[in-house]
């Protein structure tokens, strides 16, 4: 199931496929390992439409929800198993 | 001639280093096979002329974006005598891989570490015995923006090209994700960082410290709790300052000056002195407070108080950064100006320093602990202080709100939510003790020159007729309305210069020093205009060197005059507004 990231729903584990941002903040985004092929997961939602709190690998940053609904992630469906962790770039 | 790739991650201050190395004046030339331009200088290394060649930041050897794609296949075509290799040493978690896939296929490797000032100060400690072993590769700190450690890298550069160059192989070529176990081992194996609590407990904090409605709250009973504990532990410390400063002055001080001229014992007993030593009673208070700051902010608790307002901050045209900007203005309003540089939209980076000088500082927190302690009772003066840390905030935040318009910005942010760190004794009492040490520095220099001009003023022509009062009645027309009497308007008046000065120039201006003046401002004042002051003095310009660090760091006079005025107008409406509507009110 394809989707962005903002419509993500919490601990649900989804794969990158493209970002969709700036160049800057793709660049960033990067640094912080969120880039297509990675696995995403949206921990929570900040409160008053603030930002979300993601975590990638062993990193967790914010995003706030406009820059999150350019970047499209892969979520399995329920019928078939998550991703593994850790898989091949393209 | 040898040649030698500079590969690291984008933000790496690969450049930096670059142009340390170099001398700065890079040729930019077209490579052949390459449609881009990489910048490449010859350098003269231990005999031998070397080709120094400035690659695209890469995250590793497979990315697929284009300047990636530039890097991987000038690596991949050329012939290299050594890989000079630099990595972020805050963030090697995430850039050791990069190292293992660039020694599976089989390069050279020199590793420069840089930013290790910035790692030192983190408390990262890195081995890099261990990281040299693993990667069987000379391994070197850096710090390109301060230059060191570079000359140490250029020799043991000139000393590692004597094979000769070789192309990398990239049949062997691994992708990123099959080193990431390596790299968590090595990073566990080669770099100690302060013990952090685990996943588990951390998420288990956030989920308290985050949570939509306890988060605020918590974060409000936090501060509270800080300044309670400053009390608590300050103020005993406060007043055994005080007795050791007042005995010197009963037993050595007055019997030295007695044999001087009237004038000059009195410059020098109930001007120098007496201004001096009231302000220096707060240098345990100062101390306490910084060390207990240093704690939240080694913590990892500030990145969460930004992802927790920035839906606020969003809404005053900010963002979670410019909260912590905000705090850590609390400190110093100079540095947290500096620090607005992460913000990249200059009109969003405006905005942030327009609220900043708002932030109540240490030197206004001194000013503030003084008038909470001699005007309210021991139960209240906390919460007195939290008050005016609250309107410090609310008037930070309006004033972007009202100025947002002028400065739209729609800069993205991203910011690492670090897993909670437990405190660092040294590196706590190191931030205390430099806070304290400059607040010190500056009681030495300014505050004495600022003590030994109000007390002239105040004695000159003779203390009945003084030019301070003067001054005093040409502004009472303007400050009696918001309850600011004269002797109150002169030390405002040196505020200007430095908040430091405002107490030390109190104690002048009353001939009372610590706890006398405490006793004469409890008698002259009464909590309502008291507060007014506080609130006048919490907002108006905080000192000149704000002024001049917003002018240098905003390139712009008229935005530097902009926001002098602003605060001043401010300052006054809100003093009124307080004073006379309390009063109305019947206070």
């Amino acid at each position: 199931m394809i989707l962005n990231l903002a419509e993500l729903q919490t601990q649900q584990p989804a794969r990158v496929q493209a970002v969709g941002t700036s160049a800057e903040l793709t660049q960033r985004l990067a640094a912080l390992g969120l880039r297509p092929g990675r696995d995403v997961e949206v921990i929570r939602r900040g409160w008053l439409g603030g930002p979300l709190q993601l975590k990638v690998g062993g990193t967790e940053f914010m995003l706030r929800r406009a820059e999150a609904a350019l970047i499209r992630v892969v979520a399995p469906s329920a019928e078939i198993a998550p991703a593994r962790a850790g898989g091949v770039t393209a | 001639m040898k040649r030698v790739a500079l590969v690291g991650m984008p933000n790496t201050g690969k450049s930096t280093l670059f142009n340390r190395i170099t001398g700065g004046n890079a040729r930019v030339a077209n490579w052949p096979g390459l449609t881009v331009e990489l910048a490449s200088h010859r350098v003269l290394l231990g005999g031998s002329m070397v080709q120094l060649v400035d690659l695209p930041g890469i995250y590793d050897l497979t990315g697929g974006a284009e300047d990636e794609q530039v890097a991987q296949r000038f690596l991949a075509d050329t012939d290299l005598d050594a890989v000079l290799l630099v990595l972020n040493a805050t963030q090697l978690d995430r850039q050791l891989a990069l190292a293992l896939q660039l020694k599976s296929v089989g390069a050279r490797l020199i590793v420069a570490l840089n930013m290790a000032d910035e790692a030192k100060r983190g408390g990262f400690d890195i081995d890099t015995d261990a990281l040299s072993e693993t990667l069987g590769s000379p391994v070197l700190k850096i710090s390109a923006k301060y230059g060191h450690g570079v000359d140490g890298l250029k020799a043991l550069l000139a000393t590692s090209l004597n094979q000769t160059a070789a192309r990398l192989d990239f049949a062997r070529l691994r992708p990123a994700e099959a080193s990431r176990d390596a790299e968590a081992a090595l990073y566990a194996q080669a770099v100690r960082r302060p013990p952090t609590l685990s996943p588990g407990p951390t998420q288990k904090l956030d989920g308290w410290l985050l949570h939509p409605l306890a988060g605020l709250p918590l974060f409000v009973l936090m501060m509270a709790l800080l300044f309670q504990l400053t009390y608590a532990i300050g103020t005993p410390l406060q007043d055994g300052a005080e007795a050791l400063l007042g005995s010197v002055k009963d037993a050595w001080l007055v019997p030295l000056t007695s044999g001087l001229p009237e004038f000059l014992s009195g410059l020098i007993v109930s001007g120098v002195w007496d201004g001096v030593t009231t302000v220096l009673t707060f240098a345990p208070l100062i101390f306490v407070f910084f060390c207990l700051m240093a704690v939240i902010e080694d913590s990892g608790y500030f990145a969460r108080a930004a992802f927790m307002m920035d839906g606020i901050m969003a809404r005053v045209g900010l963002d979670g950064r410019g909260f912590v900007m905000l705090m850590m203005g609390f400190g110093c309003n100079v540095p947290a100006l500096m620090g607005t540089r992460v913000i990249r939209d200059h009109k969003a980076r405006l905005l942030t320093m327009l609220t900043i000088p708002f932030s109540l500082c240490s030197a206004r927190l001194q000013i503030f602990l003084f008038f909470a302690g001699a005007l309210f009772g021991p139960r209240q003066a906390p919460w007195v202080l939290l008050s005016l840390y609250f309107a410090s905030i609310f008037i930070a935040l309006g004033t972007a709100l009202l100025f947002r318009k002028y400065f739209p910005s729609r800069e993205p942010f991203a910011l690492e939510l670090p897993p909670y760190r437990l405190p660092v004794m040294k590196h706590v009492v190191f931030r205390g003790w430099n806070e304290c040490k400059s607040f010190l520095k500056l009681a030495t220099t300014m505050i004495v020159i600022g003590v030994v001009a109000v007390w002239l003023l105040t004695n000159y022509p003779n203390p009945q007729h003084s030019y301070a009062e003067v001054i005093a009645n040409f502004f009472q027309p303007l400050l009696s309305p918001i309850g600011i009497q004269a002797e109150l308007s002169i030390a405002l008046l040196f505020g200007f210069v430095a908040k430091e000065v405002v107490l030390g120039a109190l104690a002048v201006i009353a001939g009372a020093d610590g706890a006398q003046l405490a006793t004469h401002l409890a008698q002259t004042l009464d909590p309502v205009s008291a507060y007014s002051f506080m609130l006048f003095a919490l907002t108006y310009v905080p000192c000149v060197a704000t002024i001049a660090a917003m002018k240098k760091e905003s390139k712009s006079t008229g935005f530097t005059a902009f926001s002098v005025v602003w605060s001043l107008v401010l300052a006054w409406m809100l003093s009124f507004v307080f004073y006379q509507g309390a009063r109305a009110l019947g206070f």
